[in-house]
């Protein structure tokens, strides 16, 4: 994949915990920021990393080849085609791998006050939990917590910016309640 | 060639005062209630004293009575009289002829055991009549509070209505990159001195508010990644959960007597709003939607709350009785409005409203009418009153990558004021006047 700056990758920073995730991030930000119309549904349709790239079963691979978030439209908790694709994989891969409980994240953008987003964020959070319940992962293995707009990983001043952070991600382990 | 500029321009702005302060009943009166006030010019002169804090002292009661935006201190250099005994009547025309409309005297001094003694008299200078004196005693390390009492005193005395001076604000202070904020709740003086962090920056923290009887806050922390509304003791760094509920709790706030801790819980998709009582632990539900029914806030009296819901599509502004009972929606402007706050005075409703891209601080009446936006931006949000119901505090936030600042507003809304504070700074809320 190319490197090659466009002004909305310039003007974004990304939040990382591990090069996955850089990569995923870049990926997603440039599919929100220059080519909404056709948002991939995951890392590996853009042919990074690839699936040789990462163990099988490993959270790598659920990051980079199952694609562990959702974005969500302004104000809305509905979860979109788009996003109903990502996560019927997700149930598939967690169906496939058993041991691992879940962490829903639901987070908000910035264009709104502190306490509704963390209701919104709760929201997202519950609507992702539910639609992955309805696709088979037991509701037992599944905790939520909502971050409102305190953690987000693109900053700009646009709406390319809040897309990304509208968003739920599916934490492997990880601790809600 | 400074200071006869400077009488000149003072001479210009006053000539109506000045007419009506040869009357008998002349008094140094501001009417908070007028609107956009003509600030009133005061000279605050040097407290006597053997050392620099005589200075500094005048310099907090200046900078107070300035900020408020309803004082103009004369500048220093324009003093005619120099005053050499506090006790003693001034020349009055000495500051009548710099068109000081009241002038503040006054002298700090150390008592045998220890202590700071500071008095200080106010006087009408066109009336030549002294308006108060009054004096005070503290711990040396004490004397901006001394200050800021003096200044409370002044305001009181001119405007009739109580000071804030003499208060201090929590709030949270940020830092770091956006994407990796680092928070704490910390506290300082209402002017932006003696800042102290109250927690570290371990966990996420929001929405600190003060008790109105204990020196205790209420807060949010995501501690242990549970998020759930703590009380913390301000003294002692004591801290609790508050009760212990079946997921994230959020948005609190003490009710008028402290007594009960009002929030939001969170299950699933909604959030309901309770209260606890602190004393006896039992909680109540007082509102049971489907929706986001967050934000709530007490009328002054406890008999009333406000509290916004997206029951209705958008956020807007609701009221109910403190029981739950008769939930009306008062707000129905263009756009969306949150973050409802109950004047201490009972007679305003501050909130944050979104309307067409902006972020605006505004007030209404408790039925919803007369609402004015005081200031509007890329972001204003979190409306915190001071307690005499007449000036607000907020945060405001740049777009991109910065942070948020504080700010102040008075009711006109034409005196907005930054609040100095180390680093980011936001969720602001104001104490009671301290006892």
């Amino acid at each position: 994949m190319s490197r090659t700056d466009t002004p909305a990758m310039s003007r974004m920073q990304t939040l990382a915990r591990n090069p996955a995730v850089i990569a995923l991030t870049l990926a997603l930000a440039l599919a929100g920021c220059a080519n909404k119309k056709n948002l991939p549904n995951s890392a590996g349709e853009l042919g990074l990393g690839g699936a040789g790239s990462a163990t099988p079963g490993s959270s790598q691979d659920f990051t980079v080849n199952v694609g562990d978030r959702i974005f969500f439209d302004t104000d809305s908790t509905s979860v979109r085609a788009d996003a109903q694709q990502t996560l019927d994989r997700q149930a598939q891969w967690l169906a496939r791998y058993p041991n691992y409980a879940i962490t829903v994240e639901g987070h908000a953008d910035e264009r709104g006050t502190r306490e509704y987003n963390l209701a919104l964020g709760a929201r997202r959070a519950a609507a992702t939990k539910e639609y992955l319940a309805s696709r088979g992962v037991p509701a037992n293995r599944m905790k939520t917590i909502s971050y409102g707009k305190e953690r987000p990983v693109a900053v700009c001043d646009d709406i390319s910016c809040w897309s990304q952070n509208r968003r739920a991600v599916t934490v492997l382990g990880g601790a809600g309640m | 060639m400074i200071r006869h500029s400077l009488i000149g321009i003072m001479m210009a702005i006053a000539g109506m005062a000045m007419t009506f302060s040869t009357s008998a009943q002349a008094a140094v009166e501001i009417n908070i209630n007028k609107g956009n006030v003509q600030p009133l010019p005061i000279a605050i002169t040097d407290f006597q004293s053997n050392n620099d804090l005589g200075a500094q002292i005048a310099q907090v009661v200046a900078a107070d009575l300035q900020r408020s935006g309803l004082f103009a201190p004369v500048n220093k250099a324009a003093f005619i009289e120099k005053i050499s005994d506090p006790n003693k009547a001034p020349r009055f025309q000495d500051w009548t002829a710099i068109n000081a409309q009241a002038l503040v005297v006054g002298r700090v001094t150390r008592e045998g055991d220890g202590r700071l003694r500071a008095e200080f008299r106010l006087w009408d200078t066109y009336a030549g009549q002294q308006m108060t004196g009054q004096q005070f005693f503290t711990q040396p390390d004490n004397w901006r509070r001394l200050a800021h009492i003096i200044a409370d005193a002044i305001y009181e005395r001119i405007t009739g209505e109580k000071g804030y001076f003499d208060t201090r604000v929590v709030f949270v202070s940020e830092s770091g990159p956006k994407t990796a904020r680092q928070r704490q709740l910390a506290i300082m003086d209402q002017d932006g001195f003696n800042v102290r962090m109250l927690t570290n920056s371990k966990d996420l923290v929001l929405t600190p508010r003060f008790s109105p009887s204990r020196q205790e806050v209420t807060y949010m922390s995501f501690e242990g990644n549970q998020p759930r509304v703590y009380l913390l003791q301000l003294e002692t760094g004591q801290r609790e959960v508050v009760g212990n509920f079946p997921g994230m709790t959020f948005s609190p706030r003490f009710s008028p007597d402290g007594q009960k801790v009002i929030m939001s819980l969170q299950q699933e998709g909604n959030a309901n709003i309770y209260t606890m009582d602190l004393r006896s632990r039992t909680t109540t539900r007082l509102t049971s939607t489907a929706a986001i029914d967050t934000a709530p806030s007490y009328s002054p009296d406890g008999q009333r709350i406000t509290f916004e819901s997206d029951r209705g599509g958008r956020q807007q502004i609701y009221v109910m009785n403190a029981d739950g009972s008769g939930q009306n929606r008062i707000s129905f402007g263009d756009g969306s409005y949150s973050t409802p706050v109950w004047s201490p005075r009972g007679d305003l409703i501050a909130f944050t409203k979104q309307s067409g891209g902006k972020f605006s601080i505004g007030v209404m009446k408790p039925d919803g009418s007369g609402e004015r936006i005081l200031t509007s931006g890329f972001h204003n949000e979190g409306p915190t009153w001071a307690p005499n119901g007449r000036v607000l505090m907020f945060f405001r936030q740049g777009a991109g990558a910065g942070g948020p600042q504080l700010y102040s507003i008075d009711l006109t809304g034409y005196n907005e004021q930054m609040v100095k504070t180390p680093s980011y700074a936001s969720d602001p809320a104001w104490s009671p006047l301290l006892e």
